[in-house]
């Protein structure tokens, strides 16, 4: 038998270092969102070249696992980690194994079997990315856990507010709509807070969830409160978590005529969001949302490039700072 | 209405131990001896008289446990838990008794099923076990089980645990004929189009959190219709698993305008609030919700000044399979018999929130005084219902310490004070640990 021989401690290769996981606004600090926020300017730029992609991941492994339908999410991650030259998997919940019964544990473990450096999950229910966490070895992006977050999404809206308007501190971002189950309101809110802005909450009673100021905002049922606001962000009226016979409203025409956003409730120059997939006519006017102080399609573009942060962040270590970005350029 | 193994009694001398029995006031360091499962004597430098010796020195021998509200999943889900496993956890966890709800599959709503369930107990019960029927036939809240034939078949009280009994019309025929019975209805209090989708307790926490909320007056409108009725009718009747302030209000209000009601409440809504639930871990999701800390607060108070006369482990065992998935996806119930006495003595005791006799009181003749049962004493001529209980002893709860076939515990990781060296149940040594 070989002899055994004591490696010395300082002959080691270095431990990889902890895994980090992108599953809640409220496991970051502002350095962090400030890290990713600029990161993501940098690809930005990159976007402008006439050749898109980066070598950064190459050899890499990014699996989309989307357990409910997305376009814009599943779309922009996939891009994403194609413009960084990673390679991609996606699974959908329908003709999956998911459609034979498969628990979301062995689902997991199956793809984590192909060893893959993060794992992107979209899913109906709260508390399914930590699962996965458990179960796997691959850095965990959350693309929207039920009611519960959607932290790349208030990543994005970030950068979009940033951009659009130079600043997030002591900004003052009206959030409109159903913020009960919405799990965009739930990150943009803590991510707002992180950066300093001020948020109002505003919708009919029932879709304000009791208790929601402990969350550092202020919470109204009165319309009027969004005239005062920098960034109108307007949630979809979410039909689909809307239950039979809940009364939530009386009747989305109801809702529209109490809570819609229309020209008339705007001033000129206010700006205005939306996560979309948008209902036009029910929580968003159309003449809101075409009109040029609408970011609606900034949004789309900026969650591509913070997505492209996001996979970068988590597969390389440290902060990326200027120094980081000119090595970006002539990549 | 106690049926157990029937097994050789013990000849026991328990030497040198702090022996408390808060019911006779008695707290001494004495030796106790068992002849044939019975106390036979209390007193110093006992004749062990060819006994075997347990040494009790620096431990605390008190009245054993007796748990009013476990799950023992049989028939239909023997995977989760047993009969016999469920008695053994019971005795791992210092229980001389304990009585398991009825929302089986299929449910105890008729003699047949309680009959077949009292056989297997007198082979298997590690501890002795009593068996509530339902109060509606599948516990669907139509129509009233047979329960005058329930009791006369072992029946120790009567309960739709697991949901509540919707109409008030029906809940008020079940109080008048169960008088016939002499046996207690205990009650799970919900209003369901309240706690409709419910996950959790409704707060700032389900708020941060995105779930459903499970608001505390989904609880205690039906506490307060209960106790309506109860009064109207001048039935006794016993609350379940209490969680809410409101509900400890109503209780206390209504106890002293002389309405018959007891409560319960459990060590997890004793030792948690729903800051816990922030880890999103299945294993702290039950029904009724851990809930704020004012309504902890309040349990706690309700406890000590009498409120509250028991403390019920809602023991709920679940696979392993179904608890491994999102907190969404996950169903209701913990377990807690292995663990009650720890993790109350823990986060009760030990930070000076509730007296040791209270909780030992609450943990024993409490729970058997709402039944009728025969309550445990330190007592010569009682029968030796008794739980040797280390203070000192730190531990950390790991899966390998369960004797349930499940380990759905919220305190598996945690290193707990205070533990059951040994249950001496119905003059059997039951746990020896």
């Amino acid at each position: 038998m070989a002899d055994i021989r004591v490696m010395r401690e300082d002959l080691r290769p270095p431990a990889s270092p902890p895994r980090r996981h992108f599953i809640s606004i409220k496991d970051v600090t502002r350095e962090d969102i400030e890290r990713l926020l600029a990161t993501a300017r940098t690809f930005e730029r990159s976007l402008d070249r006439e050749v898109k992609k980066l070598p950064t991941l190459k050899g890499r492994l990014v699996i989309n696992m989307f357990f409910e339908s997305s376009t814009r999410t599943s779309s922009s991650f996939e891009l994403a980690a194609k413009r960084l030259s990673a390679d991609t998997l996606s699974i959908k919940s329908s003709g999956s194994s998911v459609d034979k019964g498969e628990s979301l544990k062995d689902t997991a473990i199956t793809l984590g079997a192909y060893d893959p450096d993060v794992i992107v999950i979209r899913h109906p229910q709260i508390g399914a990315p930590q699962l996965v966490a458990r179960v796997t070895e691959a850095h965990v992006v959350n693309a929207g856990d039920g009611k519960h977050q959607h932290p790349t999404q208030a990543l994005l809206d970030l950068h979009t507010m940033r951009e659009a308007l130079g600043r997030l501190e002591a900004l003052h971002v009206a959030i409109v709509g159903d913020v009960l189950h919405s799990r965009v309101a739930r990150s943009l809110i803590q991510a707002l807070g992180l950066m300093g802005a001020r948020v109002t909450l505003v919708g009919p009673p029932a879709l304000l969830p009791r208790g929601v100021e402990a969350m550092g905002c202020e919470a109204t049922t009165d319309i009027a409160a969004i005239g005062a606001a920098d960034v109108v962000y307007v949630l979809r009226m979410q039909r689909e978590r809307m239950e039979e016979g809940a009364n939530y409203v009386p009747s989305l025409r109801e809702y529209t005529a109490r809570w819609g956003v229309t020209p008339e409730r705007l001033r000129p120059g206010q700006k205005v969001m939306h996560p979309g997939p948008m209902n036009r006519g029910v929580e968003i006017d159309p003449r809101v949302a075409d009109h040029a102080d609408a970011l609606i399609e900034t949004q789309v573009r900026a969650g591509l490039v913070t997505r492209m942060a996001v996979l970068y962040d988590l597969l390389t270590t440290g902060p990326v700072g200027v120094k980081t970005e000119s090595v970006l350029e002539v990549a | 209405m106690l049926f157990g193994k029937d097994a050789p009694k013990e000849n026991l001398l328990v030497r040198g131990t702090r022996v408390l029995d808060p019911v006779a006031d008695l707290d001494a360091t004495l030796d106790v001896r068992i002849d044939e499962g019975v106390i036979a004597a209390l007193g110093t430098d006992l004749d062990p008289n060819s006994h075997r010796v347990v040494e009790g020195e620096g431990l605390l021998l008190a009245p054993a446990f007796v748990d009013p509200h476990v799950h023992l999943r049989t028939p239909g889900r023997e995977d989760e838990e047993s009969i016999a496993s469920g008695t053994a956890a019971a005795a791992a966890g210092g229980y001389c008794a304990v009585l398991a709800m009825p929302n089986t599959d299929p449910v105890v709503d008729s003699a047949a099923t309680l009959g077949s369930l009292v056989e297997a107990a007198r082979i298997e019960a590690e501890v002795p076990v009593g068996f509530l029927a339902a109060i509606t036939k599948g516990q669907s809240g139509g129509e009233l089980t047979e329960m005058a034939e329930l009791a006369a078949a072992g029946a120790v009280g009567f309960s739709d645990d697991g949901r509540p009994v919707a109409a008030p019309g029906l809940m008020r025929r079940a109080l008048q004929y169960g008088a016939v019975t002499r046996r207690r209805l205990a009650l799970h209090c919900e209003e369901t189009t309240l706690s409709h989708g419910g996950q959790m307790h409704e707060g700032e926490v389900s708020a941060e959190l995105g779930f459903t909320g499970y608001p505390s007056v989904a609880e205690s409108l039906m506490v307060e219709r209960d106790l309506a009725l109860a009064a109207y009718e001048r039935q006794p009747v016993h609350l379940l698993h209490l969680s809410a302030w409101e509900s400890v209000q109503a209780v206390r209000r209504a106890r002293a305008e002389g309405v018959a009601a007891t409560a319960e409440v459990t060590p997890h809504h004793l030792c948690l609030t729903d800051e816990a639930l922030r880890s999103l871990d299945p294993n702290l999701k039950m029904n009724p919700p851990v809930r704020s800390a004012s309504d902890r607060t309040a349990l706690i108070e309700g406890l000590k000044d009498g409120t509250i006369t028991a403390i019920a482990t809602d023991h709920a065992p679940h696979a392993r399979y179904e608890k491994e998935v999102p907190f969404e996806a996950a169903p209701f119930g913990v377990t807690g018999l292995e663990t009650a006495f720890s993790a109350l003595y823990t986060h009760l005791v030990e930070p000076g929130l509730v007296p040791l006799e209270t909780l030992l009181e609450r943990m024993s003749a409490g729970p058997a005084r709402i039944y009728g049962l025969d309550e445990p004493r330190i007592a010569v001529g009682s029968a030796a219902n008794l739980v040797l209980l280390d203070l000192n002893a730190s531990h950390r709860i790991t899966e390998d310490l369960f004797r349930s076939r499940s380990v759905n515990s919220w305190l598996l990781g945690q290193t707990v004070k205070g533990r059951v060296r040994a249950t001496i149940a119905a003059g059997r040594l039951a746990f020896a640990g």
